[in-house]
């Protein structure tokens, strides 16, 4: 027995009587991970936390656009991670034909937007301005975009809108979509090593803050309706002339059956949130420190009871 | 006599390739007429208001299947049969908290049954490589990753070979079920495979169950045709022979038709098993853990040296599979003198439960003989991203992929794309309906013509078109490279089997590891695209050339030596007009190969049919999906019966049988 375990079993013990009220069953909870390290991380913590309570958990690898609609159909209890930007519509369609809720919001907010590597800026030393950017576009150019600048946009299912944006505020760019996560750090370490300038679409929490410190470019500060009313934002005539909302939600939703069938476990679920700073952690554990996710998790756990204590159902 | 047939086909060829001539003149001047300016809109593309709204129909018919028909129902039913025998095989091999709650089997019983099953299949070399196998996953902190594969693929594989071998003795049984059979099977070969995604989560629930089930899908055809092919092959003395003993139908089954088909009854269970491999790294996607969740993840972090040692693992499993399931094709059945002792017959099973149990003891007292943890294993993940890195960095490699950029990207490949893209679409029509006609005959060209029509219709047609394109450059490009190496390699014995080998690695080796190398060396650009596709598509191109131009037969060659042709015209006059069907299956399978990589393309950033694919996941959005997987299957279709129905008529002009 580690120091962890000793640690979770006094925490559990502690509040063992209070736990035993709830009955959860003991069918597995199913936590789904996708491939990216603090979703993972994360999920292995919650699941930590569950097992300590006594329920059986159960890992499931799923694409992370095609797992609501398992969630909805309640082959998986929960999802620990549903960012605004890249998730928020497969969510909401979800939602809308119903089988999962709304289970809280985390602290952390998310960012995503354009970004670059701190070497460009020795390049283009106006940034983070877009205008900037915008000026410097030949700095960007590629051997395909000619004396335009090259965007290295998200995939195109994060339905990211940077083709929009361009039109819009009028820039030097042609917008190229990476067909995955992996694509952009692909690119981004082709980049590093002759320190080649160049603009992705990024966002935080993530680990790559931790490899590439880099900054997001700041665009006209986002307006609600900015992606709905014209007027809005400083081109009069068109959609996405913002920035993307500098603090998107970072959710968690469940299953519409959990409540009854794992009461306890739903209402730690609710409970638990994560700030930025923590979720970066995580994602270093693995990232940087080459833990694997099962260690990672216990890593945090043990070291951060005070955070998690709370969270246990009362 | 002969002679009289020889001419009437000659003629009907000849107003064969008259007619396609006549059809690429239509198109010509369709050509023609667009660039001049004078050709109206709606013949260039199709009207937006003509095309049906397909999309909800499909969901529309999907929805009635699922829901009133009851088929979730059903499938759900089915998962859970599945999900008990995959909890099992779970338990056992990592120790899953199931029924019944034994497992994990220690490492080291496993790798030494490999061993003794290897020596027993092939001899010393194949009980090394076996073993090595399972040492090699353990020592670099990968095995319990690799149980979790190998829990689905045992029973997978068996499944699909059951599944399989029972379709194929029916097909064979009932002709219409064997018509019936074959254009189901040639569309869900070529369906891409983000369309088997979302259903099979919705039907299988996500998990090992779906994961299962789409390999099961993937790698059911090819055992059915095999067991197809060697039933009717099966010769007519030994059914006879088999009535005059008096058998039964059943019996004439088991003990006549099924050990006289065994060969090729075992080439298709060895299809099954690398088919099953194949679908490691895709299935992860839809829950199948193990080896190809861990590939993504890494991926998505940018560790390109554990990625690499993972699909090492996976290739060393396929590899050593391959081999045994081989070996056991060739291995006759033994036989003893009557009165041998039980134990003797049986020394080698009696070996593997010896050492099988001797290392479970072993493993009760000396851990590191149960399970090898993340801090004991050698995984170099770290020095080999570096290797990686430092490669792409040297100024040759750089000058070269830029020159590739700046020249055969902007020059040539994005010029032909736009043509492509400039080309009416009845004008495209004709033309494939027309290379059709060439190669096949006038079904395939009124198929042809009806496939891409469809395309047409659904509304896709620019992003069809591009996809196309990938597919033609990386073919071509692949042939450029391919053939010489094939032709080269089959010279000697020795060149020909280090060259299959590589060919075996490079069909195994998972797609996406290519992926990141190829955005290294080119960015997000259409040669990456075309790059990756590449290499999986010179894999058949290369094999079938080596195959076909040595089976070609030694009298033939020897008649050649006779008639004093020097070796260039060996090689064109007789090898390789006789190997040209064989190479036709190849160049057929590499078109299906960069059908199927193209879409997985869409990971690197395409705007063909892959990227809408990928879209689609996002808003669940079925019906759409369901159009663009068609119009990937209808594409590659085309080409599929048009170069198999070439390469059949060669073969049989050739008299080289079937």
């Amino acid at each position: 027995m580690n120091k962890f375990t000793t640690a979770l079993a006094t925490g559990v013990l502690a509040l063992g009587p209070l736990a035993a009220f709830a009955e959860d069953s003991s069918d597995p909870i199913v936590i789904p991970i996708h491939n990216w390290s603090s979703q993972i991380v994360m999920s292995n913590v919650v699941g930590q936390i569950f097992e300590q309570m006594g329920n059986n958990v159960e890992y499931v690898t799923t694409d992370s656009q095609a797992v609501y609609e398992s969630v909805r159909l309640g082959d998986v209890t929960m999802e620990l991670e549903v960012w605004e930007g890249a998730f928020g519509a497969s969510y909401r369609t979800a939602l809308e034909k119903g089988g999962l809720h709304d289970a809280g919001d985390h602290n952390a907010v998310t960012r995503e937007d354009w970004w670059y590597p701190m070497w460009t800026k020795d390049a283009c030393p106006g940034l983070p301005s877009w205008e900037a950017l915008n000026d410097c576009a030949a700095l960007f150019a590629t051997a395909e975009t000619g004396d335009k600048g090259m965007y290295l946009d998200g995939p195109v299912d994060w339905l990211k809108h940077g083709q929009e944006r361009v039109a819009a505020l009028d820039m030097n760019f042609t917008v190229v979509n990476a067909g995955s996560a992996a694509a952009l750090w692909a690119a981004i370490g082709a980049a590093e090593a002759d320190k080649t300038p160049i603009v992705v679409f990024n966002w935080t929490p993530n680990f790559a803050e931790a490899v590439w410190p880099g900054e997001f470019v700041e665009f006209p500060t986002w307006v609600d309706g900015c992606d709905k009313d014209p007027a809005v934002g400083p081109n009069p005539d068109a959609l996405y002339d913002c920035g993307n909302p500098a603090e998107g939600y970072l959710k968690k939703a469940a299953w519409d059956g959990m409540k009854e069938k794992w009461p306890a476990a739903y209402e730690t679920l609710t409970k638990i949130s994560f700030t930025n700073p923590q979720i970066a952690e995580m994602a270093k554990f693995v990232d940087i420190d080459e833990m694997e996710p099962e260690e990672a998790a216990e890593a945090w756990l043990g070291a951060n009871a005070d955070i998690w204590n709370p969270w246990l159902s009362k | 006599m002969l002679d009289v047939t020889k001419k009437t086909s000659d003629k009907i060829e000849l107003t064969r390739h008259k007619m396609a001539l006549i059809l690429v003149a239509v198109a010509a001047v369709l050509m023609v007429l667009r660039y001049a300016g004078l050709l109206p809109e709606a013949l260039f593309r199709l009207p937006e208001a003509m095309i049906p709204p397909f999309a909800i129909w499909l969901d529309t018919i999907f929805n009635f299947v699922k829901d009133d028909l009851g088929l979730l129902k059903l499938t759900r039913f089915l998962t859970g049969g599945l999900e008990a025998l995959l909890d099992t095989t779970a338990n056992l091999l990592f120790g899953k908290r199931r029924w019944p709650n034994l497992g994990p089997i220690p490492w080291t019983s496993i790798a030494a049954v490999a061993a003794v099953l290897g020596y027993y299949l092939g001899g010393w070399r194949l009980a090394v490589l076996a073993a090595g196998t399972f040492v090699w996953t353990a020592l670099i902190g990968q095995w319990k990753i690799a149980m979790e594969t190998m829990s689905v693929l045992v029973i997978a594989a068996p499944v699909a070979f059951v599944i399989g071998i029972t379709l194929g003795i029916l097909a064979w049984r009932n002709p219409w079920l064997d018509r019936a059979l074959k254009p189901i099977l040639s569309v869900l070969q070529t369906l891409p495979f983000f369309t088997y995604l979302l259903p099979a989560v919705i039907f299988f629930k996500v998990g090992p169950t779906a994961g299962a089930v789409a390999t099961i899908i993937y790698a059911i055809p090819p055992m059915i045709l095999m067991t197809t092919l060697g039933l009717q092959k099966v010769p007519e003395e030994v059914v006879e022979a088999g009535h005059m003993s008096g058998c039964s139908r059943w019996q004439l089954l088991c003990y006549v038709y099924i050990p006289s088909a065994r060969q090729e009854i075992l080439v298709g269970v060895n299809q099954v098993i690398m088919l099953c491999l194949a679908m490691v790294v895709l299935t992860a996607f839809i829950g199948m853990p193990g080896l190809g969740a861990k590939l993504l993840a890494m991926m998505g972090s940018f560790k390109l040296g554990r990625s690499f040692e993972i699909g090492v693992t996976i290739v060393l499993l396929a590899v050593t599979l391959d081999r045994m399931s081989k070996a056991w094709v060739v291995k006759q059945p033994a036989h003893f003198e009557k009165g041998t002792p039980w134990w003797k017959r049986h020394v080698m099973l009696l070996l593997a439960i010896a050492a099988f149990i001797f290392f479970v003891i072993v493993s009760q007292f000396i851990e590191v003989a149960s399970t090898v943890g993340r801090k004991q294993n050698f995984s170099q993940g770290k020095e080999l991203d570096n290797l990686i890195k430092g490669f792409l960095n040297i100024e040759v490699v750089k000058s070269t992929t830029y020159f590739l950029r700046a020249f055969v990207n902007v020059q040539i490949l994005i010029p032909f794309r736009n043509f492509i893209l400039s080309i009416p679409t009845p004008a495209v029509i004709l033309l494939v309906a027309a290379f059709a006609l060439w190669l096949g005959g006038r079904k395939q060209a009124v198929l042809a013509a009806m496939f891409f029509s469809l395309v047409a219709l659904s509304g896709w047609w620019d992003r069809s078109m591009i996809t196309l394109y990938s597919v033609i450059s990386a073919v071509s490009i692949a042939m450029l490279i391919g053939l010489p190496l094939g032709i080269v390699a089959s010279r000697t014995e020795r060149w020909s089997r280090r060259i299959l080998l590589v060919c075996d690695t490079a069909q195994t080796f998972p797609s996406f590891v290519y992926l990141i190398p190829a955005i290294m060396l080119f960015g997000i650009t259409d040669i990456a695209v075309i790059f990756s596709i590449l290499i999986f598509a010179m894999v058949p191109l290369t094999r079938y050339t080596i195959e076909g131009l040595r089976a070609v037969p030694h009298e033939m060659t020897e008649a050649a030596d006779m008639a004093g042709a020097t070796r260039m015209q060996k090689l064109w006059k007789v090898q390789l007009p006789l190997a040209l069907p064989t190479m036709a299956v190849g160049f057929n399978q590499a078109i299906m190969f960069a059908f199927f990589m193209v879409i997985i393309a869409a990971f690197i950033g395409t705007q063909d049919l892959g990227q809408e694919l990928q879209r689609t996941l996002a808003g669940t959005d079925l019906g759409k999906n369901f159009v663009l997987g068609i119009c990937v299957s209808l594409m590659a279709l085309t080409f599929d019966l048009t170069i198999m129905k070439w390469a059949s008529d060669q073969k049989r002009a050739l008299g080289l049988g079937e």
